[in-house]
């Protein structure tokens, strides 16, 4: 089943008189359970895409379903309920509410969609511990390392059981070696629990754990490959 | 502690110089008006029962047209069955009859035109502070005749002291010719330049002689036990008075209609003091507003992610304003402890005033005044601030609504 299809999408960005076409006609499919990487240069709008994907911006045309929701004729509000609902977000860097500990961000989301605080907490500590964050529930972000900042952004990001977590360059504030454990991480989480990950990256490195790789050139899908992992 | 409430507070002390300063401006706004408000209304009290001692009276009964045309046929007839009356009245704590006619008077070198007023002397001075301000010679008393109390700029412009001869001429109540020679017994000072220059006071009894008063007075004033019981006394006297007063002849009339420009002075006072206190606030809300556009332009990115979780508009408004509202009852908090502390510690000890207003001054003022802290100034106070500032901090709050996640996220 395809969690996500797009198809033809543009978005253009307006900048005074300099106009961009971050997308041009983009369409892809993705099955549930997938490990995708988006991958291509800086600027070819890989950020644009998961945006769109996951429900932060609108497209200019084209068609945009997320497990059965269109995506394209949606409100801002009914977005925002998707989001909580369908999608968790990891982005490259201050993921976190710098006032909330790592147990109490990832409480943070079930608050919101309203899960029992004994079940939360509960379910809080279990993917922190999953991630390798066990006894670091109390530490707030500032007092966690850049890798376990993402660590905890991870587990945020399913700990809704969302139906996609979309990853916008995860690993590019990180060296090489957290990076990869990072990936590790996802990784796990991908194949415990089924979630459809969709990472962006112009990393080689990180590339080679996906199990498909979709390759952006110009707004455009230039290349998208199935790998034997 | 919720989650929202704890975000809130950890939010607040994320700059703890910003969040004091803020805290402070708003307690310090909420000090000046608790203890400007209990200065307002404590002197209000003040003023007024030291207004009414000098002269007026809380109360006075005349007849009906005597207060604006003074015209000295308008008479209290039957003073004696009104003061009978008034004996009976429970919370008049004194009141004395008196007269008055316009007339020349005379010493060997110069003439003028004043107010004599026939006054008796034992209950005068139960009602009014007149024995009290005797700076030469000696008061009236109960047996004196041709005797009079002269005001001392009068004396000075006479150019008359105590025991000197004053020639009084004037028109009876008959149309009669009043002439009488009256020897000065005492000189007053009130420190009002109207009735140190403008006014004798000379025993009733003799008065209504020479005047020819037939037993009539002007005017028959009433101190009533507080300022509080004046609205009843009237009550009371108006009923009473129509039992004695079958054509109904005879008005009973309050301070404030004696003194219309007492109150006058006193709404004045109250509205300039607003008109302050507004702008106070208003500088104050534009910290709390400046501190709330602050946080909103720093935390730009943190809302982004906030939306990007799923947060609608209208939670994240709501988190700022918990913010806001718990930072503005922490500050409004401090300032009523510490603002009636301040009240208090005036309330006993006083405070000196000089250089108050000439407005206020005419009206008989003490030397030292109390504020007086109560639960209207206080809530009166604290209120205005805390609703200024909550509208203040409500603009921001709101602003957040108009944020795109993918702008926000944007932010760094
Ligand atoms: N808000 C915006 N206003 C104007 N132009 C924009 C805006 N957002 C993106 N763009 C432009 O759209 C194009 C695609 O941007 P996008 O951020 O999607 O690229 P990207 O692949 O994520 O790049 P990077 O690897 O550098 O993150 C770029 O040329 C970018 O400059
Ligand atoms: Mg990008």
């Amino acid at each position: 089943m395809d969690i996500v299809k797009c198809t033809k999408v543009t978005k253009t960005y307006r900048q005074d008189t300099v106009v961009v076409r971050a997308l041009s006609g983009a369409s892809l499919s993705i099955q549930e359970g997938g490990f995708v990487a988006i991958a291509g240069p800086s600027g070819s709008g890989k950020t644009t895409l998961l945006n769109i994907i996951g429900g932060l911006d609108y497209a200019d045309s084209g068609r945009v379903v997320v497990d059965g929701n269109v995506l394209t004729d949606m409100s801002q509000s009914a977005l925002a309920h998707l989001r909580l609902h369908k999608v968790g977000f990891v982005f490259q860097a201050y993921n976190l509410i710098p006032v909330l500990s790592a147990l109490e961000n990832v409480e943070f989301v079930m608050l919101l969609q309203g899960v029992p605080p004994a079940e939360r907490r509960e379910r809080a500590k279990a993917i922190l511990d999953d991630v390798g964050l066990g006894g670091m529930y109390d530490r707030r972000p500032a007092e966690l390392s850049g890798g376990q900042q993402q660590r905890v952004a991870v587990a945020r990001s399913i700990v809704s059981n969302p139906s996609i977590v979309l990853a916008d360059e995860p690993t590019a504030n990180l060296d090489s070696k957290t990076g990869a454990s990072l990936l590790e991480i996802m990784q796990e989480m991908n194949e415990k629990k089924g979630v459809t990950f969709i990472f962006s990256t112009h990393d080689k490195m990180v590339m080679d754990y996906a199990r498909r790789l979709i390759y952006l050139r110009d707004g455009r899908i230039v290349e998208d490959k199935i790998r034997n992992g | 502690m919720s989650i929202d409430l704890k975000m809130a507070w950890r939010n607040i002390w994320r700059h703890p110089r910003r969040a004091i300063l803020t805290m402070a401006a708003i307690a310090f706004a909420t000090v000046l008006l608790v203890f400007m408000l209990s200065w307002q209304f404590g002197s209000y009290d003040t003023m007024i029962n030291a207004a009414v001692k000098v002269h007026t009276g809380h109360l006075q009964v005349q007849a009906a047209g005597y207060h604006e045309q003074q015209n000295m046929h308008l008479v209290v007839p039957d003073p004696v069955s009104v003061s009978r009356l008034l004996d009976d009245i429970p919370d008049v704590a004194a009141h004395t009859a008196r007269a008055t006619a316009f007339s020349l008077v005379s010493s060997h070198e110069r003439t003028y035109g004043v107010a004599v007023r026939g006054i008796d002397p034992t209950k005068e001075a139960q009602v009014t502070t007149v024995g009290q301000v005797i700076r030469q010679g000696k008061y009236l008393s109960d047996d004196d005749a041709a005797q009079a109390l002269v005001g001392g700029l009068l004396a000075k412009n006479l150019r008359v002291g105590v025991g000197d001869e004053l020639v009084l001429l004037g028109q009876g109540r008959d149309g009669s010719i009043a002439a009488t020679v009256v020897q000065v017994a005492g000189i007053f000072s009130y420190g009002q330049d109207e009735l140190d220059r403008n006014v004798i006071y000379i025993p009733l009894p003799y008065f209504q002689e020479v005047y020819s008063m037939q037993g009539a007075v002007h005017e028959v004033v009433v101190l009533g036990t507080s300022l509080e019981a004046v609205p009843r006394i009237k009550r009371s006297v108006s009923a009473e008075l129509k039992t004695i007063d079958k054509k109904n002849k005879l008005v009973v009339l309050d301070w404030m209609e004696l003194m219309p420009g007492l109150i006058q002075s006193i709404q004045m006072d109250l509205i300039s003091g607003f008109i302050m206190y507004l702008i106070l606030i208003i500088v104050v809300a534009f910290s709390i507003l400046n501190t709330f556009l602050m946080v909103i332009f720093e935390r730009t990115r943190e809302f982004g992610v906030f939306m990007a979780l799923g947060t609608t508009p209208g939670r994240l408004t709501r988190l700022l304003l918990l913010e806001s509202t718990t930072l503005t009852l922490l500050g409004t908090a401090m300032g009523i402890v510490a603002g009636s502390l301040v009240t208090w510690y005036f309330q006993v000890h006083g405070i000196v005033i000089s250089g108050t207003s000439e407005m206020l001054q005419q009206y008989g003022l003490p030397e030292r005044m109390y504020p007086q802290l109560s639960t209207l100034s206080i809530a009166v106070g604290a209120g205005l601030v805390l609703a200024i500032t909550l509208a203040a901090a409500l603009y921001p709050a709101l602003k957040v609504r108009r944020l795109r996640p993918v702008e926000a996220m944007r932010a760094v």
